[in-house]
């Protein structure tokens, strides 16, 4: 027994493509139940000051907001494809649809740049003395959660700009290839989530009046 | 199969990996490896926490200042339930047994992410770090108990910020744990291992697992608000910018009442190894564990209520949370009924695991059954926030996990460290120990009964005599803990070497030697039709 052990006493290679699609799915669970927490905040305190959230929620540009909805269902369409692309074996255009993919990610984190930005320039942030001063108690508790839950969701964004980076790195140099697509793979399905928690908050913050 | 040991050959203790020394530790991906690891930083983290405990007991002692003055008795108990709960019970079984024990009893090579798995460590690290930070350094040691309750969570002055980040990243280090076990008992089970052939403490480790994943995260954000709130003042939890402090207590809740089934599951799973092998008997009611298991692991969600019948609650609420934790208890009676039935007609061999876990029936009953004056919802108006809900959580928390722990610590550790322990000192340890707990926690229930309110470090004179055997107690029990560790640290470096299956167990982890090779089998195991964890003719 001894001397066996001596022969392959390195942990094998235990790839299995399955395994991680479950451990991505229940990652993703807990992510929903992370922003779970949240809409139930969100749905309380809409229920106490329905007159008040309605009021906060026409400061908000549903332009900029429908636009950067349509941009990220986009870039679900693009890193699906590119996972589709990785599996017929045509590596440059995977790699492309990620970058594109990457880029309108990019994209949409400028759009949600300038849309503080103009919140800020009205004096609109939590804590602020505009807020304390002016604003009824429902208001503030409708940009404290608009603060908090689209920054959570950016800050997924820029985790999810970060892990398509390596898939990039990893489609580049064959590590990441057909035969071995779980990083691409969970990297599409980590985008959509980003993009299914998007399609929830967009409604909730800028279209119901 | 039956070489008696190895421990001469290459085991996983032994082994010569890429890095030498403490980093072939800290850096290992073995699980069993890992597992260690989290039983030394597990061990340390309690030791801290006992410490911590024996002072508050000690401040008790007499009524008025004795050791320290109220803000000092606030921060030990505020650090003493962060400690213990988020780093000693939480993790406890599972991170420290189910990785040492979980991919070998399923016939394994591992788990399914041993990189994650190495990673789950070193988050759990990070996090106690960063308390210990906010014990060490800033404007004074937290102060507003492991609830973190709103408001004063923001409000008070002392050094939070660290603490609530180091609780949130040992919550990430416990949802990776899950999502490993979980992946791993799908995936990699050996030919023949069918669903209905898993041993229970796997089955408990596949409930705990799940809790962990979908409990935590609620905890996670509740604690990202609160620490946004404290920085930006965002007004979520802030009573006097609209928010809702009551909100807050659910959110907490939510998460830390499954997380007491957390702690208990692992803790019923050990047990139930423990018992049908000292009986040498098939598992009483096999199906009816592995359902009352998962009837806990889902109504346990469902009954963060009970904690706040005092906060301002409608009572159709309160009637349904009560009603609900009334319901979550019978699946723990059915498995305490299967216990006791394992044993009848069974050939019992009386040995230091076996002491662990009749006494761990013993004060589970009791802390279960006080559980239950705490749930109906006349009573606890009564025992709220006294000291009988300190005992009856004690009874249930160090009573049932603690002593599961112990019991689980004494059943593997010939296979763990390959060495036998001195039985005698273990079984007068097992009895200091018990006796020291019964001194302890025992008179708190009439303490509370009385009206003496928790987290004070004052009392009014008649509660004077209670309080004297509850200290007393608190010194036989670290007395009985110091016997335990002396000799059980004593035996993995000097024990006689132990056999393959000391205790004669049917389970897998007892058919490799001990302590098992690097890759835990030599060949992969293959279940018959006639083997089973529990089949003892």
């Amino acid at each position: 027994m001894a001397e066996h052990q001596h022969a392959h006493v390195e942990h094998p290679d235990m790839y299995d493509p399955e395994s991680s699609k479950i451990g991505m799915w229940l990652f993703i669970f807990t992510e929903l139940l992370l922003f779970g927490g949240l809409f139930i905040v969100y749905s309380v305190y809409r229920y106490m000051n329905p007159d008040a959230f309605h009021l906060a929620a026409e400061e908000l540009n549903t332009f900029i907001g429908a636009f950067n909805t349509v941009i990220l269902l986009v870039s679900s369409m693009t890193i699906a494809m590119s996972t589709t692309a990785l599996q017929k074996g045509h590596k440059k255009v995977a790699i492309a649809l990620v970058v594109i993919t990457f880029i309108i990610g990019i994209g949409f984190l400028v759009n949600k740049y300038f849309e503080w930005g103009i919140k800020f320039s009205h004096g609109i942030w939590p804590g602020s003395e505009q807020m304390l001063n002016e604003m009824s108690q429902g208001e503030i508790l409708f940009f404290g959660l608009y603060f908090v839950m689209t920054g959570l969701h950016a800050l997924h964004i820029i985790v999810g700009l970060i892990i398509m980076g390596f898939a990039i790195k990893g489609v580049a140099n064959g590590k990441v290839n057909a035969k071995r697509p779980s990083l691409l793979d969970n990297c599409g399905l980590y985008w959509h989530l980003v993009d299914l928690i998007w399609i929830f908050l967009f409604p909730l913050f800028y279209l119901i009046h | 199969m039956h070489t008696t040991n190895a421990v001469n050959g290459a085991n996983y203790l032994t082994y010569q990996g890429k890095y030498k020394g403490l980093l072939g530790w800290i850096f290992s991906t073995d699980h069993k490896r890992i597992g260690l690891l989290y039983l030394y930083s597990i061990a340390t983290m309690f030791a801290t926490g006992v410490l911590l405990g024996l002072a508050m007991k000690f401040e008790l002692l007499a009524p008025g200042k004795t050791i320290m003055d109220a803000q000092t008795y606030n921060a030990t108990f505020t650090v003493h339930g962060v400690i213990m709960i988020f780093m000693v019970v939480v993790p406890g079984l599972p991170a420290v047994f189910g990785n040492l024990m979980l991919p070998i009893m399923i016939g394994a090579k591992d788990v399914a992410f041993p990189k994650l798995n190495l990673l789950s460590w070193w988050l759990y690290v990070t996090g106690v770090v960063l308390v210990l930070c906010a014990l060490l350094f800033g404007s004074g040691t937290p102060d507003t108990g492991w609830t973190f309750y709103a408001p004063y969570s923001f409000k008070s002055g002392t050094n939070l910020l660290p603490a609530i980040f180091g609780a949130f990243v040992l919550g990430f280090s416990s949802i990776l744990t899950g999502l490993n076990f979980l992946v791993t008992i799908h995936r990699l089970r050996c030919p023949g291992m069918k669903w209905s052939k898993l041993p229970l403490f796997v089955w408990t480790l596949y409930g705990t697992a799940w809790i962990q994943l979908l409990a935590t995260p609620v905890v996670g954000i509740t604690l990202v608000l609160v620490a946004l709130e404290r920085v930006f003042g965002v007004g979520i939890f802030d009573p006097a910018l609209g928010g809702d402090p009551v909100l807050y207590q659910h959110l907490f809740w939510i998460y830390s009442h499954p997380a007491v089934y957390i702690m208990i599951l692992p803790a019923m799973g050990a047990i139930s190894e423990i018992i049908p092998t000292f009986s040498q008997k098939h598992i009483f009611g096999y199906k009816a564990i592995i359902a009352s298991t998962m009837a806990i692991a889902f109504v346990g969600y469902l009954v963060w209520g009970h904690h706040m019948f005092t906060a301002g609650m409608s009572g159709t609420a309160q009637y349904y949370f009560s009603l609900l934790t009334f319901i979550v208890a019978i699946p723990s009676a059915i498995k305490v009924f299967n216990w006791i039935s394992t044993m009848y007609k069974g050939s019992i061999n009386i040995q230091t695991p076996f002491y662990w876990a009749v006494s761990f029936i013993f004060v589970f009953m009791v802390g279960g059954l006080s559980g239950l004056v705490l749930g109906a919802l006349a009573t606890d108006i009564y025992v709220h926030d006294t000291a009988f809900v300190v005992a009856h959580f004690h009874y249930i928390v160090f009573g049932g996990t603690g002593f599961a722990f112990f019991a689980a610590m004494h059943y593997w550790f010939p296979k763990i460290f390959g060495r036998m322990y001195d039985k005698a000192w273990a079984n007068i340890g097992w009895l200091v120990f018990f006796i020291g707990f019964l001194a302890l926690y025992s008179p708190m229930f009439y303490l509370g009964m009385m009206g003496m309110p928790r987290r004070y470090y004052d009392y009014l004179e008649e509660f004077h005599g209670g309080n004297i055997l509850s200290t007393l107690g608190s010194w036989v029990l670290v007395t009985g803990f110091i016997i335990i560790v002396v000799n059980l640290v004593r035996s993995a470096r000097k024990g006689a070497p132990a056999e393959v299956n000391p205790w004669h167990s049917k389970t897998l982890e007892w058919t490799v030697p001990s302590p098992p090779p690097v890759l835990n089998f030599d060949k992969e195991p293959v279940l018959g039709e006639k083997d089973g964890p529990y089949n003892y003719e």
